[in-house]
């Protein structure tokens, strides 16, 4: 199932310390304007592993992403992202966290004022001692994993919103994160473009065994994934022989009215009895 | 439309000057902090000083020769037609240069500001430059502020001198004044006081124009609608903010340095 490690994955796994969980939700509430978004959620996500969180439109996907990495605050509970709690940092603190955690926006947020190469190489410039020789490789070997090396001095303008998904997955992986956060990563996209991101993101699950939490309102993604791996020799994503578990364990969450109403396996949620679960995977 | 309560209303307004006025310190403080963005501070003075050098060049000659003309029937009347060249020269470094030319700048850069920001901020670009791990005030903020205030001085010295310019050819070539005259005049009126108080607003009024802008920008909610009510609102607000901050220290720097 797995070929011969990248430059990239030594590093990585080094980094990897399996006793810690990548982030964890403890009893974290916000409410919007008086509209309580999430009310108390609750769940771990360990290293190593990929957990896709499902609920409807408006249901706080979102906003548990941006609650990772501290870009907003909650007004209650902990949250702790590679064992820090960053409900206590100030936002100069947690500059240096998000260093470490990669995040794929739902619209891609790419700078448009910048070619498809400044912007994958944001972070490699914003560190300011890496060579200009080793940026362009960096640059070049992640927009490779993607497929989209000729689109280097391109402008995002110029990109389908596939490509430009593609080149935000570039923008989250050229610094090894340990942590890689996507927004609802194939919302927008037709059929055949959302499965060239999701082989993408199964790709990265498999190649580089990065922590990962996903979170999308198509269960058919996640249940790709779940089903799926990446074959390195053949350069694509193939069906799992029948009963066999992928190599990254995969978890799932569903969200109702704020709340976490399933957390477990995919084996679990097939089988849940739960009447709102049931309708949401039918 | 939603109704809000009064209460709620001054609540707003106090937190959004609390923000202003934070927004505000951070990008003084970013001066001191690294990393400093240099390249991005001489990309903005490209954009703002020689991007507004047209306007302003154009705003003070007309500025100084409207002066001339409309000063000339007074002046005449009583015998001092003589006196123009003193009367455009206080007027235009005292207080319609930097005033006028920090108007002009605040109408084109204050809504760029806004607009770029607003953009980049309803794109959730400035969420993903804060999930990179850079500081949006350092990065954008802090280059827009210290370019707008020094290129703004400049631009004051600029427009002063194209005015008085504008003054001198409305006098040589309608009023039939010797130019030597016009320049001696205008060159031996002008104190120490004078320059002073002329170069000091520019510096304060670059500061209000880039803050404004950034504060707007940075605070636009509700997509492109939202930009657009943002790059009005700066606009607006910069204008009115530079001309009461102009009476204020006006006043101030008269009391301070005895001058009338």
């Amino acid at each position: 199932m797995s070929g011969p490690p990248t430059l990239l994955e030594p590093k990585l796994q080094a980094a990897t310390n399996p006793a810690q969980p990548a982030i964890s939700f403890q009893d974290v509430g916000i409410a919007f304007e008086d509209k309580v978004v999430l009310d108390g959620i609750s769940f771990r996500l360990n290293k190593g592993e990929t957990k896709a969180i499902f609920g409807v439109a408006g249901s706080g996907k979102s906003t548990i992403l941006k609650l990772s990495i501290g870009l907003i605050k909650p007004d209650r509970g902990h949250i702790y992202t590679l064992g820090d709690d960053i409900t206590q940092m100030r936002e100069e603190d947690l500059f240096e966290l998000r260093r470490k955690v990669g995040i794929v926006f739902q619209e891609s947020a790419l700078f448009d004022s910048l070619t498809v190469r400044e912007n994958v190489a944001f972070r490699l410039y914003e560190e300011g001692n890496i060579s200009e020789t080793e940026i362009e490789e960096r640059v070049r070997e992640v927009l490779r994993f993607v497929e989209l090396e000729h689109t280097l001095d391109m402008f995002p303008a110029s990109l389908s919103g596939g490509m430009r998904r593609r080149v935000a997955i570039a923008r989250a992986i050229i610094t090894q994160p340990e942590v890689l956060l996507y927004d609802s990563p194939t919302g927008g996209l037709d059929p055949v473009t959302s499965t060239t991101i999701v082989e993408l993101i199964v790709k990265q699950r498999d190649v580089y065994k990065t922590s990962s939490l996903l979170v999308t309102h198509r269960l058919q993604d996640a249940f790709i994934m779940a089903t799926h791996y990446f074959d390195r020799q053949a350069n694509q994503m193939k069906p799992l022989p029948k009963g066999s578990l992928s190599e990254v364990p995969m978890s799932f969450v569903v969200l109702r009215d704020g709340k976490v109403i399933f957390d477990g396996d995919a084996h679990e949620l097939a089988e849940s009895r739960d009447e709102y679960i049931r309708e949401y995977i039918s | 439309m939603e109704l809000t309560s009064p209460a709620e209303f001054v609540k707003e307004q106090v937190l959004a000057v609390q923000a202003y006025a934070a927004l505000a310190g951070r990008s003084v403080a970013n001066l001191f902090r690294k990393p400093r963005y240099w390249a991005d501070t001489i990309q903005q003075a490209d954009l703002i000083g020689w991007g507004s050098l047209p306007v302003v060049m154009l705003t003070g000659a007309s500025v100084g020769a409207v002066l001339a003309l409309q000063s000339s029937n007074t002046l005449q009347r009583f015998g001092s037609l003589s006196l123009i060249g003193q009367l455009v020269s206080t007027s235009m470094v005292r207080e319609l240069g930097p005033v006028l030319t920090s108007l002009m700048v605040a109408g084109r850069n204050s809504s760029g500001m806004a607009s770029e920001l607003g953009s980049m901020v309803v794109t959730e670009q400035i969420d993903a430059m804060r999930a990179l791990g850079t500081d949006p005030m350092k990065k954008l903020v802090t280059p827009r502020v210290l370019a707008t205030v020094f290129m703004l001085f400049f631009l004051t010295i600029i427009s002063d001198l194209v005015g008085l310019l504008g003054g001198a050819i409305v006098a040589q070539f309608m009023l039939g004044l010797d130019p030597h005259q016009y320049w001696n005049n205008a060159w031996q009126t002008l104190v120490f006081e004078d320059v002073f108080m002329g170069l000091t607003k520019p510096v304060l009024f670059g500061f209000i124009i880039a803050t404004v802008g950034c504060y707007y920008g940075l605070t636009a909610k509700g997509g492109t609608q939202g930009v657009g009510r943002a790059t009005t609102q700066a606009v607006v607000t910069a204008s009115v903010l530079i001309l009461t901050v102009d009476f204020f220290v006006t006043r101030l720097l008269m009391t301070l340095m005895s001058y009338h």
